[in-house]
């Protein structure tokens, strides 16, 4: 009978992460801006049919960079878990923290007792209505939880983007502002985007009960050329 | 949060989502509420009119809940809002009607987030068929929900009514619909002042009028009430979505009304 090979838990856990940092960085990365009015989220994303920001919930949405597959079946569980939660009590009841928590269950669970992590992070956004402040989960692969004031930077290349965005000043931004912000950090000095490889959408406090709102390509280059102009 | 394997996923379907996290209806208990014999005397819901226009449709319906030949409640909301292009009217058992359109709402939200896409309005009408058909075992004991279902299609660049029977049967009706007790009256006012490609506010005052003269000849349908303030609910579905009249345009729209009928009338 064979034994397997001891191996140490450090390594197990370190073997792990490499692989789904690995999986993750490949990707390209998703910017959520702060703005007045409530949250820009602009994603690096070529495709037009396969989505990384969708609607989760009235004032709560859902951002993920990394495997399609694996982030789009959070996704679905994340708009089960919270139809589910507005039905059985009110819609009221449903908030990104509880939603925050329960992936980070997930995540946790499947990073220590699958075969593979999930190469994925997420971001799970909730507007604040009547003064409540907005709120910002960002999400590992291992199921560590963060919680983030004024943007959150997800997936490949994060740190240069995060550095860019702190030099820029992004307290009290306008929508236009915070898109402007969002593609300057995603683009980097030596790189140009236009709106067509850009997924973008909103939570936005004026926009009635449902506070979610894709931002069509027309509308992005709108608010570029405004700025520039 | 629920996880299903891909065999067993109930996709873009709330209510199979329910009954897989155990809280679907509660077939049982209503069956043996059925087998401890008796009809149930719950408020009642009545009138409500669907029509057609040039640019969409208009739905409406009174306030009015009944128990029997008491009032028991003055300010129900009948019709109302299921997505951002379609509406629903119901008549009938309140209870159970309210929980149905509750239900179908959050059916088509659940649906359009989960698939990223809104049904089509036909597939609306087809959801609030089953709806209506799932509700049959308590039809049997007299909570009937009789809805009528209205929205803009826009696929198709026009307005689109379904009326409905008990047992789920789906009806596309092409210019006018009404529900509930007051709904003969109110269909034939409907009937008589239609006409293809009517503007918006003609076919207001149409829907206004079919549910005042409902008012008129049947007790459990409501008028409108000055002295609470209470007006039915009517409301337009166009391209630009749904859009339900305020309260004070509805007040001079009744007060001509009341005005039109009572001229040349000596009691």
């Amino acid at each position: 009978m064979s034994m397997p090979f001891y191996v140490a838990p450090e390594q197990v856990m370190k073997d792990r992460a490499d692989y789904a940092r690995k999986g993750i960085a490949r990707g390209r990365a998703l910017v959520a801006v702060r703005y007045d009015d409530g949250i820009a989220l602009v994603a690096e994303n070529p495709s037009n049919t396969l989505r990384k920001i969708s609607e989760i919930y009235d004032r709560i949405a859902f951002a993920g960079v990394g495997k399609y597959n694996e982030f789009d079946q959070l996704r679905v569980a994340g708009v089960r878990a919270a139809d589910l939660k507005g039905f059985q009590y009110s819609r009221d009841d449903v908030d990104a923290r509880s939603l925050a928590n329960q992936y980070a269950q997930i995540l946790g669970q499947i990073f220590t007792h699958e075969m593979k992590p999930m190469e994925v992070e997420i971001l799970v956004a909730e507007v604040g209505i009547d003064g409540a402040p907005d709120q910002l989960f960002h999400i590992l692969y291992d199921g560590t939880v963060m919680d983030e004031r004024q943007y959150s930077v997800l997936g490949g290349d994060a740190e240069a983007i995060n550095g860019r965005l702190a030099d820029i000043e992004v307290d009290g931004l306008t929508l236009t502002g915070a898109v402007r912000a969002a593609m300057k950090a995603l683009c980097g000095p030596d790189r140009t985007l236009t709106s067509a490889d850009l997924e973008s959408a909103i939570l936005s406090r004026s926009n009635g009960r449902r506070c979610f709102r894709r931002l069509t390509d027309d509308e992005v280059a709108g608010l570029l050329e405004s700025v520039e102009g | 949060m629920p996880f299903f394997t891909p065999g067993t996923d109930p996709g873009a379907s709330f209510p199979e989502l329910l009954r897989r996290v155990g809280l679907g209806p509660d077939d049982a208990g209503m069956a043996a509420a059925g087998a401890a014999g008796g009809r149930l005397d719950v408020p009642h819901a009545t009138t409500c009119v669907a029509l057609r226009f040039a640019d969409g449709v208009v739905m409406a319906g009174d306030r009015r809940a009944t128990s029997g030949n008491l009032i028991s409640h003055r300010t129900m909301e009948k019709v109302v809002q299921a997505d951002r292009h379609s509406g629903v009217a119901i008549a009938g058992a309140a209870g159970p009607a309210v929980e149905m359109i509750k239900l179908f709402a959050l059916q088509l939200e659940h649906y359009e987030k989960v698939e990223g896409s809104a049904l089509s309005l036909e597939g609306k009408a087809n959801q609030l068929s089953m709806m209506v058909r799932g509700n049959m075992p308590a039809a049997m004991q007299g909570m009937v929900v009789v809805p009528l279902f209205a929205g803009y299609d826009l696929r198709r660049r026009t307005g689109r009514l379904w009326s409905y029977d008990v047992t789920g049967g789906r009806y596309e009706e092409f210019d006018h619909a009404a529900t509930g007790s007051g709904s003969l009256h109110a269909s034939t006012v409907i009937k008589v002042g239609f006409s293809d490609g009517m503007d918006r506010d003609a076919a207001v005052v149409l829907a206004c009028k079919s549910l005042w003269e409902a008012a008129d000849a049947d007790s459990a349908t409501g008028g409108p009430d000055v002295l609470r303030g209470i007006y039915p609910v009517v409301a337009t579905i166009t391209a630009e979505g749904w859009q339900r009249l305020a309260d004070e345009e509805l007040a001079t729209r009744y007060q001509a009304i009341a005005q039109q009928s009572t001229e040349g009338r000596s009691r």
